[in-house]
């Protein structure tokens, strides 16, 4: 497969009083074309940083790029591309739906004219067909009316509605990837569902990669292809979704997948629960980043973070217990479904 | 009988006034009471009334018609010292815990505020409540002295827990607890307010749009629809045979943590939103979602009719089975 965006040791880092927070540490990652990657995590972990690194979202003198961080996309150098470039990168290339379809629309622009915006911006056409298209994207995103809908304000429709004209927004212009930074968490669960399979359809038709950032397992279930797991900034475990559902081997993994309620647990059963708090990304940090909180913890833990480890050409870890001579665990998850 | 239920809503009403003439019907003649010691969650789109609910039962609405029983007693009737009193019984945990401390005031004082309401306690006793409030949510007593905005989410959440808890009340409204924070943080929210209950028999009302936490902690679930209660039964049998064509709707679309039995799921979509409660369809309120639709929901509100032992659906479709027309008159 035809790899477009390669990222490799990025490293964020934001300047605040307090001192250099290190937010990212050190992230690769491949993505091919239209498949669906999925970070997933704890807020804070650096999911969205990441994501917004890709875009060149993150404004320089309080976020810095770290110099040795390379992020390749389509053959462009993305760290170093120039105002201009940048404009032409976003929206044609990588273009990003946000988490909340509130804020994230101009209250006082109607929805048709914000996307109206990005088509006159990057394609050569003219109001009237860009007005068009736009009526064309509103259909694709099914919201009924489209022509009558163009002309309404934000304000005039509902949370499922504002995400579905994000999303026409975000794919106005093709966009080989696509980055939905928790695209339905502020959603219910039946218009969730919906837009859910409308992304996976829009996906399939355009043949779109996705970036999609989350702490939804359930819907990281349903549909990524790839998966990987971030905590403090790093990638601790990344592998296929049936590898990382089955035969997860990171005890962070083990603790994310275990505290959502399953059709297995007794009612007012206690589940199993996460101690804890992240570490202080402000701190050095040269111990394993999760060994604080993991039940699992060895010496050696505490010494040195593990190198990633490959069990099979996708699944990778980082974590000792995947040394020969450490101690056999399984999880707790493992022993529910056995 | 009656005397099990702690909690009694009788067609419990609660209207808005929307702008000159319309009025908004959030919770439309609700009847649900709630025994010692059970906890009942209710869940819903968000605007189906389920906030408002738990609200207008422990009188921080006015309800506009029906009434609501604490042990027995009427609440629009208390006055005085019996309204303070069940004040003191009836507590909430509302949803996002950055909003609901004061940043202005410390920990300490923030958990001790209700006692001084209801208690007379020296400072020296006051201390150590505080103290033993937190070490029951599992926060050091050290805390006591910081700010609420030293601490995480899921701090914040227990120190909100704290507070309720701080009264000794018998019931409280949990109004989405966890929504605000993480999964691993739920968990432990949700372990606290098991160990909690069991430790101090608490009854709950857990208000929440996460249905698979909901049929974790609830003893009985109910499903609410623009307003009006569309389906009440225990949690597993509601989750395991939901007889209402919404209530189904809404399971199918929780989405599964498991790769294998999400692609098994029967996908069944619910098409459109939830419309508006100023002018809502006539007859059953879900019909223009429904693929079952039929002649009579246009014409006719379905009511809410016992059709399984402890089971209670409202909907034309399952009336029929149990004589539902009869029950109509």
């Amino acid at each position: 497969m035809e790899k477009i965006l390669e990222v490799e040791n990025l490293q964020v880092s934001f300047h605040t009083y307090a001192g250099e927070v290190k937010a990212v540490r050190g992230v690769d990652f491949a993505l091919e074309k239209g498949e669906t990657l999925a970070f997933v995590g704890e807020s804070g972990c650096g999911k969205t940083v990441t994501a917004k690194a890709v875009l060149r979202l993150l404004k320089p003198p309080f976020a810095e790029i770290k110099k040795d961080s390379k992020i390749i996309c389509n053959g462009k150098d993305v760290l170093n591309l120039t105002k201009k470039e940048l404009y032409e990168f976003r929206g044609n290339d990588v273009s990003m739906i946000f988490q909340d379809p509130m804020t994230s629309l101009n209250p006082t622009m109607k929805v048709g004219k914000q996307i109206m915006e990005t088509l006159l911006l990057h394609g050569d056409m003219n109001k009237a067909e860009a007005r068009k298209e736009t009526i064309r994207m509103l259909e694709m995103v099914n919201i009924p009316g489209a022509a009558e809908r163009i002309d309404s304000y934000p304000h005039e429709m509902s949370g499922g509605m504002r995400q579905r004209v994000m999303i026409a927004m975000a794919l106005a212009c093709e966009p080989d990837i696509l980055i939905a930074d928790e695209p339905t968490t502020a959603l219910d669960v039946t218009i969730q569902a919906q837009i859910m399979e409308l992304i996976k359809d829009l996906k399939e038709r355009l043949n779109t990669a996705i970036i999609l950032v989350t702490h939804d397992l359930g819907v990281v279930a349903n549909f990524a292809d790839r998966i990987q797991v971030m905590y403090a900034g790093q990638v601790v475990e990344r592998g296929m979704t049936e590898e990382i559902f089955r035969e997860s081997k990171h005890p962070y993994t083990w603790a994310l997948l275990n505290s959502i309620p399953k059709a297995t647990n007794e009612l007012k059963e206690e589940l199993y629960a996460l101690k804890g708090t992240p570490p202080d990304l402000i701190l050095p940090l040269e111990e394993c980043p999760f060994a604080a909180r993991c039940q699992y913890c060895m010496p050696i833990c505490r010494e040195r973070p593990s190198l990633e480890t490959a069990l099979s050409d996708s699944h990778k870890v980082s974590c000792w217990l995947t040394h020969p001579k450490a101690p056999k665990v399984t999880s707790y998850y493992d022993r529910e479904v056995k | 009988m009656g005397n099990e239920n702690i909690m009694e809503a009788q067609d419990l009403c609660k209207f808005f006034k929307v702008g000159k003439k319309q009025v908004l019907k959030a919770v439309d003649h609700v009847n649900l009471s709630l025994k010692y010691g059970e906890t009942v969650g209710l869940v819903g789109e968000s605007g189906c009334g389920k906030t408002t609910c738990g609200r207008t039962m422990i009188k921080l609405y006015e309800p506009t018609h029906g009434k609501v029983f604490f042990e027995g007693e009427d609440i629009s009737r208390l006055h005085g010292r019996q309204l303070l009193a069940f004040k003191k019984n009836v507590q909430v945990i509302f949803q996002d815990p950055y909003a609901a401390l004061d940043p202005r005031m410390t920990i300490g004082e923030i958990i001790s505020e209700g006692m001084n309401v209801h208690f007379k306690l020296s400072a020296k006793e006051k201390e150590q409540r505080v103290a033993n409030l937190l070490d029951k949510v599992g926060l050091n007593s050290e805390y006591a002295n910081r700010f609420a905005h030293e601490l995480s989410g899921g701090q914040r959440q227990r120190i909100g827990i704290a507070r309720a808890l701080a009264v000794e009340p018998k019931f409280i409204v949990c109004d989405e607890p966890n929504s605000a924070l993480d999964v691993s943080i739920q968990a432990q929210v949700i372990n606290l307010l098991i160990k909690l209950q069991k430790e101090m028999g608490l009854t709950y009302l857990f208000i929440s749009h996460d249905l698979s936490m909901v049929k974790h902690i609830s003893d009985r679930v109910g499903v609410m629809y623009l307003g009006g209660m569309v389906e009440l039964a225990d949690s597993r049998e509601l989750y395991e045979q939901p007889l209402h064509p919404y209530t189904q709707a809404l399971i199918s679309a929780i989405p599964l943590a498991d790769p294998e039995m999400g692609k098994r799921q029967n996908g069944m979509k619910l098409k459109g939103e939830i419309p508006s409660p100023i002018n809502p369809p006539s007859g059953c309120k879900f019909r223009t979602r429904c693929k079952y639709a039929m002649e009579i929901c246009k014409e006719e509100q379905p009511k809410l009719l016992e059709v399984k032992e402890n089971h209670f659906v409202a909907c034309h479709l399952c009336g029929d089975t149990h004589g539902g027309k009869d029950a109509e008159s």
